[in-house]
């Protein structure tokens, strides 16, 4: 059944207090999150004080910070700092989100950051996502096809055609949406997520590729896809403003439609 | 799957593979919700005339051909609608494999024996 008690070791307590320099004006708590799996403790809520005026406009500016000048055991996952490696994701004043991306004068007061929900925790902000790519491996996301590409040229798209994947392509795969769906949570084991599907409905949406039909086979599923009850928190979190429930709706329409 | 399991992680996500299976229960889900609209209208509205009716009028009310043949597509549809949304509601809360096995198949009996009740009972008062 559905678990509605936490697991033992999962009750977060209150972690450790910096303060700001006496000297800081513009000051703001972050209460971050923080686990170490091989220490055995429970999880706790650090507070760091930050002194805006010393730090970049984005939360990850103030990570950056805290863990460069504060602690530098805080751990999280960052490369391009600009929305564009997916690597940042994390739950940012209780919405999933890239922290690069986030504007800490978007939040009123305490910024809580915690790692993305329903995963487990590698350390602090660092979600487990192996099965999360390994879901995305079994749709194989790439070009499959019988013809071989012509000889002297690349495969050829009409602009129509390729405009059909914009609002796909611009995915950075961060799992903010897989993350935040409650059908992901309860079942993650065998729901492939928002994510996931909305990569499978990228390639089936190619117009280059020559395997939608096998695709549609593979997702034909009541648990890989249709564990999707269209409750669109995916959508309304996506850093990107992507809308993978609106992927996920046209998959379901060409399952009727080829019936 | 067990835990300690040496598969790889690619073999647990495919697992047995797709079912093949779940675009008629979407589809049936939806068919039945767009039938429901105009029949629980007509439903509710002939209650409200009724209002004050004693058990004979409503009796002949239920006898009469057209709306006999109105509550049976009604209540059909209600019990299947209901069916396929209480299976989505097993599939998603019971994990236990034995229990979610027993409980979709329990729920199947369960609202036939009501549907069939239902029409017994309508073809009783009409025929
Ligand atoms: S759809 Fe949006 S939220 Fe989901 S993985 Fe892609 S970028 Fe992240
Ligand atoms: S650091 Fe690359 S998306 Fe945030």
């Amino acid at each position: 059944m559905a678990e509605f008690t936490l697991p033992a070791n999962s009750k977060v307590k209150i972690g450790n207090t910096h303060k700001a320099p006496d000297s800081a004006k513009r000051v703001r708590a972050f209460k971050i999150y923080r686990y170490d799996p091989d220490k055995g403790d429970n999880p706790r809520l650090d507070t760091f004080e930050i002194d805006l005026d010393e730090c970049g406009p984005m939360v990850l500016d103030a990570l950056i910070k805290i863990k460069n000048e504060v602690d530098t055991t805080v751990t999280f996952r960052r490369s391009c700092r600009e929305g564009i490696c997916g690597s940042c994701s994390m739950n940012i004043d209780g919405t999933n989100t890239l922290a690069c991306l986030k504007p800490i004068d978007e939040v009123k007061g305490t910024v809580n950051v915690y790692p993305l929900p329903h995963m487990d925790v590698i350390k602090d902000l660092v979600p487990d996502l192996t099965m999360a790519y390994a879901q995305l491996t079994s749709i194989e996301p790439w070009l499959k096809s019988e013809s071989p590409p012509p000889p002297d040229q690349e495969r050829l798209q009409s602009i129509e055609d390729r405009e059909k994947l914009d609002g796909m392509w611009e995915c950075v795969l961060c799992f903010s949406c897989s993350t935040a769906c409650p059908s992901y949570w309860w079942n993650s084991e065998r729901y492939l997520g928002p994510a996931v599907l909305l990569q499978a409905y990228r390639w089936i949406a190619d117009s280059r590729d020559e395997y939608t039909g096998e695709r549609l086979d593979d997702l034909e599923d009541p648990f890989r896809l249709y564990r999707c009850h269209t409750i669109m928190n995916c959508t309304k979190t996506c850093p990107k403003g992507l809308n993978p429930a609106k992927a996920i709706a046209e998959i379901k329409k060409l399952l009727v439609m080829r019936q | 799957m067990s835990e300690n399991s040496m598969r790889t992680n690619l073999g647990r996500v495919r697992g047995l593979g797709s079912a093949k299976e779940g675009v008629h229960h979407w589809w049936m889900q939806r068919l039945t919700a767009i039938a429901l609209v105009p029949l629980i209208l007509w439903f509710v509205a002939s209650l409200a005339g009724l209002a004050g009716a004693g058990h004979t009028e409503t009796v002949e009310w239920l006898g009469s051909p057209l709306v006999a043949i109105a509550m049976i597509l009604m209540v059909v549809a209600t019990l299947y609608h209901a069916a396929l949304g209480v299976q989505v509601v097993i599939e998603d809360y019971v994990h236990h494999e034995g229990l979610k096995f027993f409980w979709l198949i329990a729920v199947k009996f369960i609202f036939l024996i009501f549907g069939m009740a239902a029409v017994f009972s309508l073809l009783k008062l009409a025929l």
